[in-house]
């Protein structure tokens, strides 16, 4: 307050030094705040605000069709049902089986990036194929992968049963085989993303730490064991990290592919709240699994940032 | 290089080939069988390279047929460029403020943008869609290409940019008269122009893939991007594979084009900070 008097009495000798910095620091408070408006402004209304109201609807009972006035409050009953209801039950527990994708996928791609970085020609060539599937539409691929599993006519089981196999599993139509599929793809997916940022990793370990331990005559897989898995654990912790929290926002494979089914066999954290609100309309359960999601989230993310000093060890 | 070394680098390379071709197969089989006629599709042994051509009746079916993909191509186009576009001004500026202006509130300001990066999208949604019905953005490319143009990821990456340029370089130009909107623009921009260019290629991307706003925040049918649009030609054209699959290779061509144009800087876009969005 006492700033803004200063500054608008109207200064007629000369400033003195002190009054010009405060000066100077205000407009230089506009000026970025006119840089950074329009962002601010942004996830302000479209982030922050929504947050907010989740929290709040969180513990409603409500429709998208019905009026506002017949909002009802209904303190933790959201929360209280939803950790009694089976089918969310069970969508939790299959967030947490695909989090085996994650592991799966590092280590897959760890090896392919160890081949690619020193082992081959064409490097170019191969980051551009395994990074396909990471640039193409989930869409299309699933529905790609829709018709390759196809229970009697697709390629994936006429090949099986070529090879001999007489009951190829039905894949995404067999309750006990679904989620695997879908796995199956999202490790297929994930390839190339990991890839890249692994052969990214590898080029920052110093090639001289490879030469001693080739002068001490250390074999393959000790240089592997010592040197590389240790120099890119940081990489590791954050693609583990990044990954784990993306299989907690899964949605596009179920939605195209299986929509939850069969018998919720693939129903997930993320399937299951849009079916609760889009479709059945319900605000306040869908809520509580939004409140649920952010809390996931949000703690891995902090287990991230203290994670970060601790357990990446070199 | 030893001789030997020569050799073991091509039994890998050989190998690693074998790997990636069967990697790729969905691919090949996808590009396949969508220049087939129907009958042929599921015949097995596969035919890699059809027997019987029907690529041209194919393809045209499904950018002229009933839900003609062309309308949906126009749309994608126009909601992915205006996306990319705003969303690039945006967090330049963002980001540039935050890095080069020194005032006093960025930092608590920079903190709280960062805090909203936290929140994943879809815990948000339900109020999103709540607040777009009542505002008027429901079913609108303007309020779609708004969702995607506030990014934080951007917004962060860009920042880092920025403040690889040195300080001393912005002092001598405020010297020379100029303000902070002359260095932003003549200045600062065109040094991280390839940050730009990454950033702005990984935006193209992602919003031209996106299918979870378009299926939420659309409803008429002539204002569906492809994602949406090639599910529901998968769903309604049911049995017809060929169909199907000449539909995936439309939607997935494009950003294979722009990948292949763009690769340097979407490898080293998502290497650089292990961006994922």
């Amino acid at each position: 307050m006492s700033l803004k008097t200063e500054l608008t009495t109207p200064v007629k000798v000369s400033e003195a030094p002190k009054q010009r910095k405060v000066r100077k620091e205000k407009t230089e408070n506009l000026i970025g705040l006119l840089f950074v408006s329009p962002m601010l402004l942004g996830v302000s209304i479209l982030v922050m605000l929504p947050i907010i109201a989740t929290f709040v609807l969180s513990f409603v009972n409500w429709s998208f069709i019905t009026p506002l006035s017949e909002l009802k409050w209904v303190g933790f009953d959201n929360f209280i049902r939803l950790f009694q209801d089976k089918a969310f039950l069970k969508s939790l527990m299959n967030n947490a089986i695909f989090i085996l994708t994650v592991p799966t996928c590092m280590m897959i791609s760890l090896l392919l990036a160890i081949i690619i970085d020193r082992n081959v020609f064409f490097k170019g060539y191969f980051k551009v194929a395994f990074f396909m599937p990471y640039i193409s539409s989930i869409v299309a691929i699933a529905v790609v992968w829709q018709v390759l599993f196809h229970p009697s006519a697709g390629p994936i089981n006429q090949v099986l049963m070529s090879l001999g196999m007489e009951n190829p599993p039905k894949w995404i139509a067999d309750p006990n085989f679904a989620l695997f599929s879908i796995m199956l793809i999202q490790v297929w997916v994930s390839i190339g993303f990991n890839l890249i940022v692994y052969l990214a990793g590898l080029q920052n370990i110093p090639k001289d730490l490879y030469e001693a331990a080739d002068i001490d005559g250390a074999n393959a897989w000790v240089k592997f064991r010592y040197i590389t898995l240790p120099m890119i654990s940081p990489t590791s912790f954050f693609l583990f990290i990044t990954g784990i929290i993306a299989t907690f926002k899964v949605f596009d494979l179920i939605a195209v592919l299986t929509k939850g089914g069969p018998i919720n066999s693939t129903s997930m954290i993320v399937w299951n709240l849009y079916e609760t609100a889009f479709v059945n309309l319900k605000i306040g359960p869908a809520s509580a699994m939004a409140v649920v999601l952010f809390v996931v989230v949000f703690t891995i993310t902090v287990i991230q940032w203290v994670g970060q000093k601790k357990w990446v060890n070199y | 290089m030893a001789r030997s070394l020569i050799i073991r680098k091509s039994i890998i390379t050989i190998i690693m080939l074998a790997c990636s071709i069967l990697f790729l197969l969905p691919f090949a089989w996808m590009l396949s069988a969508s220049f087939k006629i129907e009958a042929d599709v599921f015949k097995f042994p596969i035919q890699w390279i059809p027997e019987r051509w029907n690529g041209v009746a194919n393809y045209k079916e499904v950018w002229f047929g009933k839900h003609p993909f062309y309308i949906y191509y126009l749309n994608t186009i126009k909601v992915t460029v205006l996306t990319t576009l705003i969303s690039v001004t945006i967090s330049s500026l963002a980001a540039y403020g935050f890095s080069k202006v020194k005032f006093p509130l960025g930092k608590v300001l920079f903190i709280f943008v960062l805090a909203t990066y936290m929140v994943p999208q879809q815990a948000i949604l339900v109020p999103q869609f709540i607040l777009y019905r009542k505002i008027g953005l429901f079913d609108s490319h303007l309020g779609l290409v708004l969702l995607g143009s506030f990014s934080v990821l951007g917004t962060f990456m860009l920042r880092q940019f920025f403040m690889s340029i040195p300080n001393d370089l912005i002092e001598a130009a405020k010297i020379d008269g100029a303000g902070h909107w002359k260095i932003f623009w003549s200045i600062a921009m065109p040094i991280v122009r390839p940050a730009i260019a990454t950033y702005g290629i990984l935006r193209f991307i992602w919003t031209w893939n996106d299918y979870q706003n378009p299926l939420i925040f659309l409803r008429t049918d002539s204002l569906l991007t492809i994602p949406v649009a090639m599910q529901k030609f998968s769903t309604i054209n049911g049995e017809f594979y060929s169909l199907i699959m000449a539909a995936a290779v439309s939607a997935i061509l494009p950003l294979v084009i722009v990948f292949i144009i763009g690769q340097k800087q979407v490898i080293e876009g998502i290497a650089l900070g292990g961006v994922k969005g």
